[in-house]
């Protein structure tokens, strides 16, 4: 097992070379410039995240990868350029219309509650209710229903507080939380950050999972071993500049890290 | 998608861990601070055999009203992470003016003055929580200005408007509250009734978990709980409705002890059981994960406070019953502490995000004892001041101790 996805990773990458000549990825991104004031954190950065697959950012510290998924995830409002979703022009400036769309950002502070359990926190702010009352017994039922959907078995009780979790786990609350809103892209920032081996497994696992069943995933590693095991496509970035993207398969270790140091390589196919 | 089982395995190993973190971790709720509640009946009967008569532990619930009220009213403020120090006037704020409308001067119907006071109570701790979040001021110091204005302007009023006079209690409802009993067979209705709702509660709740598929704790945890109650009930009914009177037979219920339950039920289902509740939870326990879930925390923030300063102002109500009416000479500055003290000691986290409404229940009954205890096996009144400081202090260290091993058990 030390090669966790196979069939998935290469199956995806046909319709993910085919993109250009589909009607609309998920989402377009189309000459994206974010400035702080006199500083360019995003140069007109082109980017497509197709739905059902993996697509990995890369680059160095300060390349601008956390302002690009602020971007995405409605908290920063670009300085100009577009985003179509699905093929249409929207303008989401703010998290609230970002998860609207279907944008969920799994942060690397996980936002969850460690005195609450695992139900509580999956539906923290969308409890069911009956009355308006809790009803407990249908977010448990769903609960448990969501976290077997993703394979998520490492969970002894959904009963149990978050605080008892482990650093995978609560990754896999946070994504499954994200899944039970019907997301339709998901973003990760550095989820293997931190993680044991095993644990890491277990959410490179759940990141295919995901694709696997039609969510867009985007994902910021410094972790090349993880990138090349997961990602169906490679969006490289350098000094603000969205510098190479395209299929997982054009790229290997040796021209990944060299795009990402000075921006350029002679190998990229 | 294929399971490597060792990778599970692995990752499931530490129970034992898991299982003592259970122990330290404040899971096991309010078992340690009834066993410490039990032992201290027994050293107190055993020092003085009056401790458990009839008339003794009727004025000892009475006594604790105050501090679980106050109590309670800081579970929602601790809640949050945040106190309110100045309830202790609030509540004496709120009975003055109870008292004060209803005298014979003015002559209000119990119940407008009741609204009243609790609206002004309720009031004044919506205007800190106001401070707290638009000014991002500390509760502490926000409240302990409150607290001292609030005992300004009350000692002013007292003084000065009904010429240190006072405000005696002389409206039979709000003497009631402290002084009234039921009737003995009222009583037995009230603890069968109790014992029976949570009984038909306890089980349809557990039905509806196995109707749905989901495991159930095992239902001997849950017979032992209503056995538990069920006699504890019937003892209170028993001495309740003991005569205890010197000269006159008096028997029954006091009206506060189902007042208080009744209080303590509904805020637990507040807590327990609607959004309301899981969201102050959720912003004890992380503030920013609420706020990404979508919860006007600022919002939710005021609520706890303006919930803290109505709780304080039924405890005040109480207070006034209880002492007939309230002066200038009714000095409160210390209650709050037994109001904190109460909550913490049953074990709500001063850190936030942990605690019940039965929690200061079982506090302000500890503190009632001990005080009353105290003064039965004829200690110096000053040495209750330290021993209610020993126990606090005990609460705070567990507390601390409990919340240090979750987060180095991690």
């Amino acid at each position: 097992m030390s090669e966790p996805v196979t069939n998935e990773s290469v199956a995806p990458s046909v319709t993910g070379s085919a993109a250009s000549g589909d009607p609309a990825p998920l989402l377009r991104l189309r000459a994206i410039t974010k400035s702080f004031g006199a500083v360019q954190a995003l140069r007109h950065v082109d980017l497509d995240i197709p739905a059902g697959q993996v697509t990995a950012l890369i680059g160095d510290n300060g390349a601008g990868k956390s302002t690009l998924i602020k971007v995405i995830a409605g908290i920063h409002e670009p300085t100009s350029g577009e985003k179509y979703w699905l093929g249409q022009r929207v303008d989401t400036h703010t998290p609230r219309a970002a998860a609207e769309l279907g944008i969920a950002t799994v942060y690397q502070d996980l936002a969850l509650c460690d005195n609450l359990d695992i139900v509580a926190n999956m539906y923290l702010g969308y409890e069911e209710t009956r009355r308006s009352i809790l009803d407990e017994v249908a977010m448990e039922v769903h609960t448990r229903q969501t976290l077997a959907d993703l394979s998520v078995s490492t969970i002894q009780s959904v009963r149990q507080l978050v605080g008892s979790l482990s650093g995978g786990q609560r990754q896999a609350i946070a994504v499954a939380r994200a899944v039970m809103r019907e997301a339709k892209l998901v973003i990760m920032d550095e989820p293997t950050a931190a993680l044991g081996v095993t644990q890491t497994k277990n959410v490179l696992d759940l990141i295919t999972t995901l694709a696997s069943r039609g969510i867009a995933v985007l994902v910021i590693s410094h972790n090349l071993n993880d990138v090349f095991a997961v990602a169906d496509r490679i969006a490289v970035m350098h000094l603000g500049t969205l510098v190479s993207s395209g299929p997982a398969a054009n790229y290997d270790t040796a021209s990944a890290v060299e795009l990402i140091t000075t921006g350029t390589t002679a190998r990229a196919a | 998608m294929s399971l490597d089982t060792s990778a599970l395995e692995s990752e499931s190993a530490p129970s034992s861990r898991q299982r003592l973190r259970a122990l330290v971790g404040g899971d096991l709720g309010l078992v340690p601070v009834l066993l410490a509640l039990v032992a201290l009946v027994i050293y107190f009967q055993v020092r003085n055999a009056v401790f458990l008569s009839a008339a003794n532990v009727t004025n000892l619930f009475i006594q604790a009203v105050i501090y679980v009220f106050l109590g309670m009213a800081e579970v929602w403020l601790l809640l949050l992470g945040e106190i309110d120090l100045s309830l202790g006037w609030v509540a004496g704020m709120a009975g003055s003016i109870a008292a004060i409308v209803t005298n014979v001067q003015y002559a209000w119907p119990w119940w407008a003055a009741f609204l009243v006071a609790l609206a002004v109570s309720a009031a004044i701790g919506a205007l800190w929580g106001l401070f707290v979040v638009r000014l991002r001021l500390p509760s502490f110091i926000v409240t302990l200005a409150g607290n001292f204005i609030v005992e300004g302007v009350l000692l002013y009023i007292l003084d000065h408007v009904f010429q240190g006079g006072g405000a005696p209690v002389q409206e039979k409802v709000l003497s009631d509250l402290t002084n009234g009993n039921l009737t003995p067979a009222w009583t037995w209705v009230f603890v069968v009734a109790t014992v029976m709702v949570s009984g038909v509660v306890a089980l349809s709740r557990e039905r509806a978990r196995r109707r749905a598929g989901l495991v159930n704790a095992p239902l001997y945890r849950l017979v032992v709980k209503l056995a538990a109650l069920a006699v504890f009930g019937v003892l209170l009914a028993l001495v309740f409705n003991a005569d205890r009177g010197s000269f006159i037979p008096i028997r029954g219920m006091p009206f506060a002890v189902p007042l208080v339950f009744g209080v303590m039920v509904l805020y637990s289902f507040i807590l327990a059981r609607t959004r309301f509740g899981r969201y102050l939870y959720a912003i004890g326990g992380n503030p920013e994960a609420a706020r990404r879930a979508g919860i006007p925390v600022d919002r939710y923030r005021v609520y706890a406070f303006l919930l803290g300063g109505l709780t304080a102002g039924i405890g005040g109500l109480f207070y006034v019953s209880r002492l007939g009416g309230y002066s200038s000479s009714s000095t409160d500055s210390t209650v709050v502490l037994y109001a904190v003290a109460a909550a913490v000691i049953g074990g709500t986290s001063l850190y936030g995000g942990r605690g019940k409404m039965t929690y200061p229940v079982v506090g302000g009954i500890i503190l009632a004892v001990i005080i009353n205890g105290l003064v039965l096996i004829q200690v110096s009144a000053t040495m209750e001041f330290v021993v209610t400081g020993v126990v606090l202090l005990a609460a705070v260290t567990v507390d601390s101790l409990a919340r240090r091993s979750q987060t180095l058990l991690k």
